[in-house]
């Protein structure tokens, strides 16, 4: 009990557990523990959406690329050929 | 269902035409760092050249030489975190016990979530608060970020980032954690 009423009162844990819970990888108890700090905790819930956003948005922004095209430098590819060919031709 | 065998060539002449600026952009989008791409790109090819006789034609050139460069990526998260990682851990840990009360867990009223334009963005349809979390994801941790990126980029899973971060799983959790609740106050804060 001692341990079930930490919980219900604890927002450091329950935001844990929310995050956690993201990828389902809470217990069954866990996750009946951090129910019950939500009925009585609307700032959690809050945190909940919010946090749920930044997964979405760092999403898109790490897959959507910079716009522009990125092109590897022309010239440093041209030495690299020649790195190459030179490593080609001593085997 | 039986799968023909596939009888993938290397062709090491054109790697540069063909596969540089895709295996470029693989790099850039992951470490951000366009000298240390590029040097990535150069080291992927000529690693490839010395490992072209344990090819054994089952993927093909792109996928092998991907596969080269992102076991390099993973070389690089590990030496930008390495040494730090408990120094980062315990900075941060001074970081997130600001944002609950140390006694009982509640939020700090000057820490606690509140409605922001967060709550109604759709970061599919605008893009114009990425740079605020660009910003804000540049000042967490290397170690933090190579999570992030591997999870949320590629998508992989739990275990594999542990075993290629080489951190345990009860500590993933405390940092996916952490790295949220700092992420999510940058946001508030700079948010307008």
């Amino acid at each position: 009990m001692g341990e079930l009423k930490r919980i219900i009162y604890n927002c450091h844990q329950a935001t844990f557990l929310i995050d956690k819970r993201m990828e389902g990888k809470i217990t069954f108890r866990e996750r009946i523990e951090l129910r019950i700090h939500l009925i009585q905790c609307d700032v959690c819930k809050l945190y909940i959406k919010q946090s749920e956003k930044i997964n979405e948005m760092i999403k898109s922004l790490l897959k959507t690329p910079a716009g522009v095209e990125i092109r590897l430098d022309d010239t440093f590819k041209d030495e690299l050929q020649v790195k190459i060919d030179t490593q080609l031709n001593k085997n | 269902m039986i799968i023909p065998p596939t009888d993938h060539q290397l062709d090491p002449k054109n790697w540069v035409k063909a596969y540089a600026d895709y295996l470029y952009m693989y790099a850039i989008t992951r470490i951000n760092d366009e000298e240390q791409a590029q040097d990535l790109v150069q080291e992927t090819f000529l690693a490839g050249l010395n490992a072209m006789s344990r090819f054994a034609g089952k993927s093909n050139e792109r996928t092998w030489l991907t596969a080269i460069l992102k076991n390099k990526i993973i070389d690089v998260y590990r030496k930008r975190s390495s040494g730090l990682k408990t120094q980062e851990l315990t900075n941060a840990e001074g970081e997130v016990t600001d944002f609950f009360d140390e006694a009982d867990g509640h939020w700090n009223k000057q820490d606690a979530p509140q409605h922001f334009g967060l709550d109604d963005y759709d970061p599919l349809q605008g893009k114009e608060f990425n740079h605020i979390l660009k910003k804000c994801m540049e000042k967490l941790p290397a170690l933090w970020l190579a999570v992030f990126t591997m999870k949320h980029l590629d998508d992989e899973p739990t275990d594999t980032v542990c075993a290629d971060l080489k951190i345990s799983a009860s500590n993933y959790w405390v940092i996916i954690h952490r790295a949220k609740l700092n992420l999510r106050a940058c946001l508030q804060k700079n948010w307008m």
